[in-house]
């Protein structure tokens, strides 16, 4: 009896794992790498033939896109081509703790601002464009940069600009914050003259960074390469000058930057003409489809040019990858091509990275204009001790805004920052 | 009174359904076909954790499918047959991942400290191999001589061919195609790009391939990324595996190994990258001794048993308040008005947890608007108001689940033990005191300690409504009035951020559990006072 029921139990098992087989052959070749020498970066044991396959992950806005350009790929070469859709806030975390179990992919899209910590989780390798680099915008090969090395193909930009409703303002972009404040004051129909999100009593800093930039006040000092060094720029009497500002338009000042704002309502007054100047990002224009808008650098409300945080997303390479050299070539010779930055282009419109797509579509003015702005901005910072700036910085700000006392509420955040990055 | 006490004497014991098991009915043919899948699943999953290396899930997964094979087809296992699938569960998703937990609480497992030591040296070195300033592409072929790999590249029309051992050379009498890569090398075989790209041994020997310059080592060396164009690179750090340190050629700077998990130099200083190693008790010393994080902590703590005994007892007062009114048969409408009382529990939580948020806006929201005159309350602004305003959403997302469940307990009142009261000449409110309400508590106090547990627990209305805010003057931890330790865990850990500190998060999350585990073991053991009720 027993007999015949383990060779039932085999049989039916058998049957069940043919059946499924697709399913049930694992995936080989992921983990081994722990084994190579001193020169090499990274080699496996990986299945030989037609078996060579590379995972990719991205977003839902970007897998159509990429999906084609993988099929055109598969179509070529005889490659697998594997696209995996994630959240995009996930796809951060879970690269750095997929990469290092093997399970990860070969190539993810993502933002630069992921850089210092993918770099520190030793999960990305790098990436050369060669003599290509030069086509792409000067800001984008900066932001993938990390301590001089490049990490990632660069595919679109994006920043926040002002944006303002031309029936109430005309189009003339203002050159300071009080030449703004006054046009929006005099424009007809204006319930207030400007709105900048701040997230509710969450604080922004993201979008009052222009702002910011124009008391000459950055959040880390900059090194002569264009890389930001672990110093705090934003401290001592530019970040107090800001500070005062904030209070000075906060609730206890003029009012005119106000806890109150999130994004939605700041999209509501904006698009329904109750004010003619707001900060908001490209992201938003599809909600401003009942007014006529133009898109302008940030005025300045310091001493200096108001430069916004530009931030770039691009494709990152695995510095476990099963099949690098796969990657690299859809990378460079697929992704990185103008025509698949072009399809990358316009399957989700963004900045494009690449120049030569962003002069031949520089007579769409809204893009022209977030462009422009930019070109004025600087990348946001990838290191790893941004990760612990925001909710500081954030949360001074609100209070600020709310009616803090501008000087010690901005200098204790400091405190509390440099305290926090030293460990 | 049930039957367990029943005297065997009496009664032959019933004899077990596997003891009269005669032949293959249609119950053992699903039973074979079941355990089929079954079979069929864990062998699955075994290949894989074989493949994958994964000893652990491997040992586990033969260890379960061994006993699910013994339980379901031995005849002696009668209880073990309906127990089987509710343990694995428990093993599966309770005990491992509480294991696992407990794992990473004892390493410093998160950003900067990810993978292995050998995935720390690989990334140290890919970090520090740079392409020398002023290097040209060059069009690259793969060549081989027998077993030998070798890159043959187009230096301006010069073509020059080397391998890892033997430095450049040129090589007269080569031919390259119009795009100026190589395509004929007398003594070597080009290997076509199409192999490259679908023969992964050789694409691998390829990428990890550096071909010197000269015998300079200065000069740097050849590689390719993608197998059809070069440059020169030059590395600086060499590993040294016997010693595991790295040292940089240039500086002449060693970082050696340390047991936190890092490469540190000589000088002092770190090597971006490291790996996660066991730390001990690190993690919950620095829990409970961090200055920054004590404070902080300790204000957190109190203020999450208020927010989950406040919204225990509250809710359930508000709920058994509505359950009474309605029971009342008096009442027209009756099932209308309880189906509308319920729709708050029918939302998703973080929905309404959104839309309160934007409700209770000072000068947008509704609630100023309409009950407070349009005066302009920052309800999440003064931290005594955003802990009232969590506390009220948080009861009226969850008021209707006590609605339900008292009016539920209600009806299942004894009705003759309410008639003796009412004989007795008890009134309406000594009968709700010492009848109606203790029997209630029987049936609902266990539920009272899971709702305290979940509102222990309950990120999302935090998150969603106030995410933690407003934060407390001049913090040093990033916390704020109405974090509950939860969400004080989730910003501590930094995942929000990026840089996340998985070691430090676990811990925590093990004191929070031992905390609920603790308050629950207690109150469960004080509920059977009120079982004498019964």
């Amino acid at each position: 009896m027993r007999k015949l029921l383990l060779g039932a139990v085999a049989l039916s098992s058998a049957a069940l794992l043919a059946a499924c087989g697709g399913a049930a052959t694992p995936t080989t070749a992921t983990t081994t790498e722990g084994t190579t020498t001193a020169t090499t970066g990274t080699t496996a044991p990986a299945p030989a033939g037609s078996d060579a396959t590379i995972v990719i992950w991205t977003d839902a806005e970007r897998e159509g896109v990429i999906k084609a350009q993988a099929e055109r790929y598969t179509a070529d070469t005889g490659a697998n081509v594997t696209v995996v859709q994630k959240n995009f806030e996930d796809l951060r975390n879970d690269f750095i703790a997929q990469v290092p179990t093997g399970e990860g992919p070969d190539i993810t899209i993502g933002a630069h601002d992921w850089l210092g910590a993918l770099v520190t989780a030793g999960v990305v390798d790098s990436v050369d464009l060669g003599d290509r680099a030069a086509e792409f915008e000067k800001v984008a090969l900066d932001a993938m940069t990390y301590d001089g090395q490049l990490y990632a193909m660069p595919y679109s930009m994006e920043t926040v600009a002002l944006i303002q409703n031309t029936d109430m303002v005309g189009t003339e972009a203002p050159a300071t914050w009080d030449e703004m404040i006054q046009r929006g004051k005099e424009a007809a129909g204006a319930e207030r003259p400007f709105v900048i999100t701040t997230n509710g009593e969450t604080g922004d800093g993201y979008y009052m960074y222009g702002f910011q930039t124009s008391f000459d006040a950055p959040v880390f000092v900059q090194d002569s390469s264009g890389s930001y060094t672990s110093e705090v720029g934003m401290k001592g009497a530019p970040g107090e000058a800001f500070a005062q500002w904030l209070y000075d338009n906060g609730s206890k000042g003029t009012g005119y930057l106000s806890t109150t704002i999130d994004y939605d309502i700041n999209n509501e007054l904006f698009s329904t003409g109750k004010v003619p100047f707001t900060v908001q990002g490209p992201w938003s224009i599809p909600s401003y489809a009942d007014i006529n808008v133009v898109v302008n650098p940030i005025p300045s409300a310091g001493p200096s040019p108001a430069g916004p945080f530009v931030g770039v997303q691009g494709f990152y390479l695995s510095s476990q990858s099963a099949n690098p050299l796969l990657a690299q070539d859809f990378l460079m010779n697929y992704l990185g091509t103008e025509e698949g930055q072009r399809a990358l282009y316009e399957a989700d419109p963004r900045l494009p990275a690449l120049t030569v797509i962003g002069e031949s579509v520089a007579d769409d003015p809204i893009i022209a204009g977030f462009l422009a702005s930019a070109q004025n901005g600087v990348p946001m910072p990838s290191i790893p001790e941004m990760g612990a700036v925001w909710d500081f910085w954030n949360a001074a700000e609100s209070q600020i805004i709310n009616g803090a006392e501008p000087k010690a509420t901005w200098n204790t955040m400091i405190t509390n920052l440099e305290a926090s990055l030293a460990g | 009174m049930n039957g367990t006490s029943t005297p065997a004497a009496t009664t032959p014991r019933p004899e077990s359904h596997a003891r009269n098991w005669r032949g293959t009915g249609l119950g053992f043919v699903v039973k074979l076909l079941l355990m089929g899948v079954v079979n069929a699943f864990g062998i699955s999953v075994i290949l894989s954790a074989w493949s994958a290396q994964s000893w652990v899930i491997l040992g586990a997964s033969v260890v379960l499918l061994a006993v699910a094979n013994w339980v379901y087809f031995a005849r002696r296992t009668v209880p073990l047959k309906y127990l089987l699938p509710g343990l694995v569960f428990l093993f599966v998703f309770q005990i491992f991942t509480l294991g696992y937990t407990g794992y990473v609480a004892f390493t410093n497992y998160g950003t900067g400290h990810a993978g292995s030591m050998q995935q720390a040296v690989d990334a140290a070195l890919i970090q520090d191999e740079r392409r020398l300033p002023g290097a040209a592409d060059y069009p690259l072929a793969v060549v081989t001589q027998g077993d030998t790999v070798g890159f043959a590249i187009n230096d301006d029309g010069v073509v020059k061919v080397g391998t890892s051992e033997q430095a450049l050379a040129i090589t007269e009498g080569a031919t390259v195609s119009d795009a100026g890569l190589p395509v004929e090398v007398p003594g070597w075989t080009v290997v076509p790009r199409a192999e490259l790209l679908t023969n992964t041994e050789m694409a691998n020997t390829v990428t990890s391939m550096r071909v010197p310059v000269s015998a300079e080592a200065s000069d740097g060396s050849v590689r390719t990324r993608e197998g059809s164009k070069a440059s020169i690179y030059s590395s600086r750090l060499t590993w040294d595996e016997q010693a595991q340190t790295l040292t940089n050629s240039e500086t002449g700077t060693v970082y050696s190994a340390t047991d936190r998990g890092n490469f540190v130099g000589d000088d002092g200083s770190t090597l971006p990258a490291g790996w996660y190693v066991n730390v001990g008790f690190d993690n919950f010393v620095r829990a409970v001794s961090d200055t920054s994080l004590a404070g902080p902590l300790l204000q957190v703590s109190w203020w999450t048993f208020a927010f989950a005994l406040g919204s225990v007892v509250i809710s359930f007062g508000v709920g058994l308040g509505f359950a009474l009114i309605y029971n009342d048969e008096r009442v027209k409408g009756r099932k209308l008005i309880r189906t509308l009382l319920i729709l708050p529990y029918a939302f998703p939580a973080f929905m309404s947890a959104l839309l309160w948020r934007g409700m209770l806006n000072p000068e947008f929201g509704i609630v100023n608007d309409l009950f407070f005159g349009g005066a302009s309350i920052g309800w999440l602004q003064d931290p005594w108001l955003a802990r009232g305003a969590v506390l009220f959403v948080n009861v009226w997302l969850s008021y209707p689940y006590w609605f339900l469940v008292c009016t539920g307990a209600l009806q299942a009142l004894p009705a003759d033990t309410l008639e003796a009261a009412t004989l007795d000449g008890a009134g309406k409110w000594r009968r709700f005191q010492s009848v109606v309400l203790p029997l209630l508590l029987v049936s609902t106090a266990p539920l009272a300690i899971s709702s305290f547990a979940f509102s222990f627990n309950n990120f999302t209305i935090i998150y969603m409504l106030s995410e933690g805010g407003p934060f407390f003057a001049g913090n040093q931890a990033r916390l704020g009035a109405t974090d509950i330790l939860i969400s004080a865990i989730y910003k501590i850990s930094g995942v929000s951020g990026g840089v996340a500190d998985y070691g430090l998060a676990s811990a925590l999350s093990i004191v929070v559990f031992v905390i609920i585990g603790v308050i629950s073991a207690v109150a469960f053991r004080q509920t059977r006072k009120l079982e004498e009720y019964q």
